[in-house]
């Protein structure tokens, strides 16, 4: 067995020893809920799709996504088990990897769970499916975006508070970086290249083309980009600062 | 007796403070090397950096033939370390924690379950194997530490206080497993207790403000004392110059 998926599994059997998972679980599957039919008007727009369902998910994420991903490394420094991780004998890299994709199975079980949602919809009315399976995938896709830069923010703090609320922030800036109050600031003075890559790296904006349907590769490579630079910022992160 | 460990004027700092300063010493199969000084004197710094966990300011560790900095896994498979506290992961318990650290290690086969029932029965700790750690005692969490280091019956072992927490009784147990490993294994504790010191270790070294003071058999140690006391021993070594120079001030 690989040193990788051997953290791998011991973090993710651990998010279902102790309550974390659990409630993570409930609350995830009940915000959904209450942002679909409350504020989604999934009844109310009387159409069989889950666009009301999937358009609140950047926001879900942008809280949910750091209180699981905060502990991923401040724990680490906390308690002191940084320090028997890293004389074993395991690579940085596979640590940081197999804890990432670890976090990214247990969100993928909790939107696994939403799967009601799916079925109501079908049992309502007559979905088109390969638009709810790519919304699904761009869904996780977009949690795995979230959860590299929550990774990454956990290692530079023993303080899983402080972890959480840079991870916030930074992702806040990640979704915002689309709409029209970010960009005014650039607007007026930057050269139209500057804002159209600003615009681009908005969350909202490739999620919401994979939300209609199309797994485009540009998206996917914009998401597969992210979530290697701030792994790749992590690892570089532990290997510097480790003991301190 | 094969060398196991070679420590070459190693030093390292953290900002202007020099916790460790040009330390050099070497440990062969078959010693035990106890680390002795005083709080702060450096002695899990020069730890740290021997399994790889720090990287030092100066200075070069062999291990088994392996430097450190150049190839660290080498280094690591090769040696069992309980760190200072002897952290683990307090939700796990201690047979999923035994089992993840024979995942890494890569113990398999027959010799993996027989490996770990061996270590549970040595280290004495059948009685908690299905406890989270967090829940256990001081002295079993030092323990559950102990049997991290030794499971896959590493030829280098060093320990940062084994026996920090444990009962008279379980010290007495730790101390003979120690002298047992000891015929094959290169092994460096640190410890505060000194008569540890003669009861296990072959070598003693002491280190105080980062600098090596002293490194010899500890009958040599107890030498210096005029009065055959190895706490007085210490306290020459380590506040010696101090000392004397009140001696010599007072009218």
């Amino acid at each position: 067995m690989s040193t990788l998926f051997s953290i791998y599994k011991r973090e993710f059997t651990s998010y279902f020893v102790t309550p974390v998972a659990y409630v993570f679980i409930v609350i995830f599957l009940f915000m959904t809920g209450i942002f679909t039919f409350y504020l989604g008007a999934f009844f109310e727009s009387n159409q069989a799709d889950l666009e009301p369902f999937f358009r609140f998910h950047p926001w879900l994420y942008l809280f949910l996504i750091p209180a699981i991903s905060m502990r991923l490394w401040s724990d680490e420094r906390k308690s002191g088990t940084i320090e028997l991780l890293m004389t074993l004998p395991v690579s940085i890299t596979d640590a940081v990897v197999g804890k990432f994709l670890a976090a990214w199975s247990f969100t993928a079980v909790a939107l696994f769970l939403t799967f009601p949602m799916w079925i109501t919809v079908n049992y309502l009315g007559d979905p088109d499916n390969t638009v709810i399976m790519a919304s699904y995938i761009g869904s996780l896709i977009m949690a795995g975006g979230f959860l590299s830069i929550g990774s990454c923010i956990s290692a530079f703090t023993k303080s899983q508070v402080i972890a959480f609320v840079i991870s916030v922030v930074i992702s806040f800036m990640f979704i915002l970086s689309g709409f029209p109050m970010v960009l005014d600031l650039f607007q007026g003075w930057a050269p139209q290249a500057i804002v159209d890559a600003i615009a681009s790296f908005s969350f909202l904006t490739h999620f919401t083309s994979i939300k209609k349907g199309v797994i485009d590769i540009r998206d996917i490579i914009y998401f597969s980009a992210l979530i290697t630079f701030w792994l790749y910022v992590n690892v570089v992160v532990i290997e510097a600062k480790k003991a301190s | 007796m094969s060398e196991a460990i070679k420590v070459q004027s190693l030093s390292k700092s953290f900002g202007p403070i020099h916790a460790v300063r040009n330390v050099s010493f070497d440990v062969s199969h078959g010693e035990v090397l106890g680390f002795l000084g005083p709080n702060g004197a450096g002695k899990s710094t020069t730890m740290k950096m021997i399994t790889g966990f720090l990287e030092p300011t100066a200075g070069t560790v062999i291990v088994n033939g392996h430097d450190v900095l150049e190839n660290p896994l080498a280094v690591k498979k090769s040696i069992g370390y309980l760190p200072e506290g002897a952290p683990a992961y307090g939700e796990m318990t201690v047979k999923s924690f035994l089992n993840f650290i024979a995942d890494i290690r890569q113990l398999t086969g027959s010799n993996r379950q027989k490996r770990i029932d061996e270590v549970v029965d040595r280290i004495n700790i059948k009685n908690v194997i299905d406890q989270s750690i967090e829940t256990l005692s001081k002295g079993y969490k030092r323990r559950v530490g102990i049997a991290q280091a030794i499971l896959h019956n590493p030829n280098t072992l060093i320990l940062d206080e084994p026996t920090d927490g444990l009962d008279p009784n379980q010290k007495h147990e730790v101390r003979n497993l120690i002298k047992e490993m000891a015929q094959d294994k290169a092994i460096i504790i640190s410890t505060h207790i000194l008569e540890e010191v003669d009861a296990v270790c072959s070598r003693a070294i002491i280190i105080a403000a980062g600098e090596l003071l002293f490194n010899g058999t500890p009958t040599e140690l107890i030498a210096k004392s005029d009065r055959k006391d190895i706490d007085h021993a210490f306290r020459l070594v380590t506040t010696g110059k101090s000392e004397e120079n009140r001696e010599t001030a007072a009218p």
